[in-house]
């Protein structure tokens, strides 16, 4: 059936896997209708899929370093953004955004701009010649740009401190799935995802990661659509929710309206169980400060251009014009799932709140509602609570809450569609925190083994050594990654945001300049990403201990400081200093060139 | 000039217009928040504001990378430094 390499018959091979999926679905539809419980069906549809990606990250093992690390750099360019697009997008965009949208509106929709924006810069700015340079790794290109050991080094610091504060809230959310999916304990569950997470990129490193991460989009991509498309026909608000909600979120603004946003008293919120929260704040109109809205964005924008898993997919295609190109497609297929997050979030809301629809609660007696079976099953899942906090026997919008996950987990269940896309929602949801967790894990197991072992631990170390080495520090990093996040600290968005603002306050101007600016030398450099670290550490804990913020920064975009030190100490401190010798220079021009040999080898 | 130094004097300037276009739409526009939500202009019927954060700002990301790569096609290739693999 197929002849020829592999990498010529790909959109074959993706081809009759998104049509086996496809009729993996419809045969537990049918399955459902025969009689076969929901608990059945969401094992079989985690089991299935995740048996799949383990398939592929076998087939995919190999003993070569440029595959290990960059996939033998031939992964084609719309492949390649599928793959990024999957590492990308985590569990936490997949269950929580659309949650973050239903509950915060308008100024959570920063994330979605910053999300997005950031890559213009990616592109612009820093892909093309990050693969033109030929590195495996960030700080391999941090380390030979600058030279010297300490440049590699910090490079290596910010790249871990950014990229395990993002890992653990990665495996938790494959934990959280795994745990309502499988139905076993959230601390073995933990583990569980941590196995599938290894499964794909121990064998095969870069290689096997890339051919799942195109899988596990496939399967996000289907999950996170489907339902979306289903609920806005059912009903009847459009068949392509995109283009046609808008007199949906009128209706929303008006409920608003005539609802009112009560503010409901202290006591009476500390019966609420912890996580869930009411709907507070308007749907669509603007409810934040321009400030609030751009910082934020700000610094996702500049946190995306820093994060090293999504940079170092960029190294495994085939030439600078396809990574370039890469990064639009990549862009592309995030987007159809983004611009979905707030249609969902929209007919989420409306279905519960609008009291012409049969779905709808508000106003309804509370009787009722408790004796609504989905409310009875997300109420015992912890996701959704009422009271009668006025007495009166009658829901009230300031009433009701819900856990930001249950937009994406409960709205399905709640709209009345089969249990078949639940276990699909659940699938989908693994395949993106999993797809992102393996590119994370590979990032820093990558950068300790390439750049702390090989480059200056031990330089002499052979293929094999280099190779078994990478493997062991990648489950040793799951494995710690996993027990901190079995200790449930932050919740899963905010310490995502916290990576993005970590990796900006350290690592984004060392690598644009690095290319932009030919003065810039190491001394400035490690200067650059060891100050801005510690700024934006420094400012963090000062927040979080009741410090006065400075220009309104809050918490979640302390990368602005960080980074801002880490500019003027980069340059104040490069000029100070002697220029890089001319064999840097002409170094940094060969990089500009789009086209010849990559400036380090093949294998190096 | 050398035409190495011209081909980057012309690749920085497709940066200038790049970021320049990307700064109004993921920063400057979001300065007016309360003037779009209240523009009479309502794509597909959606307030400018909430339009804008859902589709509209990322969608011109998407074309403006494109675009953006097509034309850094182009200055490679006008100064032949177009690479000879292609995908």
């Amino acid at each position: 059936m197929i002849k020829g390499k592999f990498i010529d018959n790909l959109p074959k091979v993706y081809g009759i896997y998104t049509g086996g999926f496809l009729g993996f679905i419809i045969l537990m539809a049918i399955a459902e209708q025969a009689g076969v419980s929901a608990k059945a069906i969401g094992i079989a549809f985690v089991a299935f899929t995740v048996g799949i990606y383990a398939i592929i990250g076998y087939l995919s093992r190999t003993l070569q370093v440029d595959a290990y690390y960059v996939a033998g750099r031939q992964v084609p360019t719309v492949f390649n953004g599928m793959a990024t697009a999957a590492d990308w997008m985590s569990g936490a965009s997949f269950v929580a955004m659309a949650g973050g949208i239903y509950f915060k509106g308008y100024g959570y929709m920063a994330l979605l701009v910053g999300w997005t924006g950031g890559y213009v810069l990616v592109a612009s700015l820093l892909a093309p010649y990050l693969r033109k340079f030929g590195c495996y790794t960030v700080p391999d290109f941090i380390g030979t740009r600058y030279g010297g050991n300490l440049a590699r080094l910090s490079a290596v610091l910010v790249l871990t401190v950014a990229s395990f504060t993002y890992v653990t809230a990665q495996i938790n959310a494959t934990g959280t799935i795994a745990s309502v999916a499988l139905d076993i304990p959230f601390g073995v569950a933990v583990y569980v995802g941590l196995a599938s997470i290894l499964m794909c990129s121990m064998l095969g490193g870069m290689r096997a990661v890339t051919w799942t991460q195109v899988a596990q989009y496939i399967v996000l991509i289907i999950a996170y659509l489907l339902p979306v498309f289903w609920i806005s026909n059912k009903m009847g608000a459009g068949f392509f929710p995109h283009l046609m909600l808008a007199d949906e979120v009128a209706r929303i603004a008006e409920l608003e309206g005539q609802f009112g946003f009560v503010k409901n008293s202290a006591a009476d919120l500390a019966t609420v169980p912890k996580g869930l929260a009411g709907i507070t704040k308007a749907h669509s109109s603007v409810n934040a400060t321009p400030w609030a809205f751009i910082s934020l964005a700000v610094c996702m924008m500049a946190g995306t251009a820093s994060l090293p898993h999504v940079m170092m997919r960029y190294f495994t295609t085939p030439s600078v014009k396809s990574a370039r190109r890469s990064v639009g497609w990549s862009l592309f297929f995030i987007f159809l799932l983004y611009s979905t997050a707030p249609m969902l979030a929209t007919l989420s809301k409306l279905s519960l709140i609008d009291p012409n629809l049969a779905t709808g609660i508000i106003g309804k007696s509370i009787a009722d509602v408790q004796a609504i079976d989905w409310y009875q099953n997300w109420n015992q899942a912890n996701l959704m609570f009422v009271s009668d906090f006025n007495g009166n026997g009658t829901l009230e919008l300031n009433e009701f809450f819900m856990g930001g996950k249950a937009v994406v987990l409960a709205t399905p269940e709640i709209a009345g569609l089969p249990y078949v896309i639940s276990g699909l929602v659940a699938a989908g949801g693994m395949a993106a925190a999993m797809s992102t967790a393996d590119g994370l894990v590979l990032a820093i197991a990558n950068a300790l083994s390439h750049d702390l072992y090989y480059k200056i631990i031990d330089p002499k170390a052979e293929t094999a050594k280099r190779l078994i080495v990478a493997r062991v520090l990648l489950v040793l990093i799951g494995f710690a990654g996993a027990t901190i996040a079995a200790l449930e600290i932050q919740g899963i968005l905010g310490s995502v945001i916290w990576a993005f603002d970590f990796a900006m306050s350290g690592l984004f101007f060392p690598l644009v300049l690095g290319v932009w600016w030919k003065r810039a030398n190491a001394q400035g450099a490690v200067a650059g990403m060891l100050l801005g670290l510690a700024a934006g550490t420094w400012y963090l804990i000062h927040v979080r201990t009741g410090g006065t913020p400075i220009w309104g920064v809050t918490q979640l975009t302390f990368g602005i400081i960080g980074s801002l030190v880490s500019l003027v100490s980069m340059v104040v401190v490069s000029l100070m200093t002697k220029a890089p010798d001319a064999k840097t220079q002409a170094m940094v021009d060969e990089v500009r060139i789009p086209s010849g040999k990559t400036v380090l080898g093949k294998q190096h | 000039m050398s035409k190495q130094s011209q081909h980057w004097e012309k690749t920085r300037g497709l940066l200038f217009v790049t970021l320049a276009i990307w700064f109004v739409f993921s920063i400057g526009i979001f300065f007016f928040g309360a003037e779009m939500e209240a523009s009479s202009f309502r794509p597909f019927g959606y307030p400018l504001s909430y339009y804008m954060t859902c589709q509209g700002s990322l969608g011109i990301f998407v074309i403006l990378i494109f675009w953006f790569a097509g034309r850094q096609e182009k200055i490679d290739e006008e100064f032949g430094y177009t690479e000879r693999e292609d995908d």
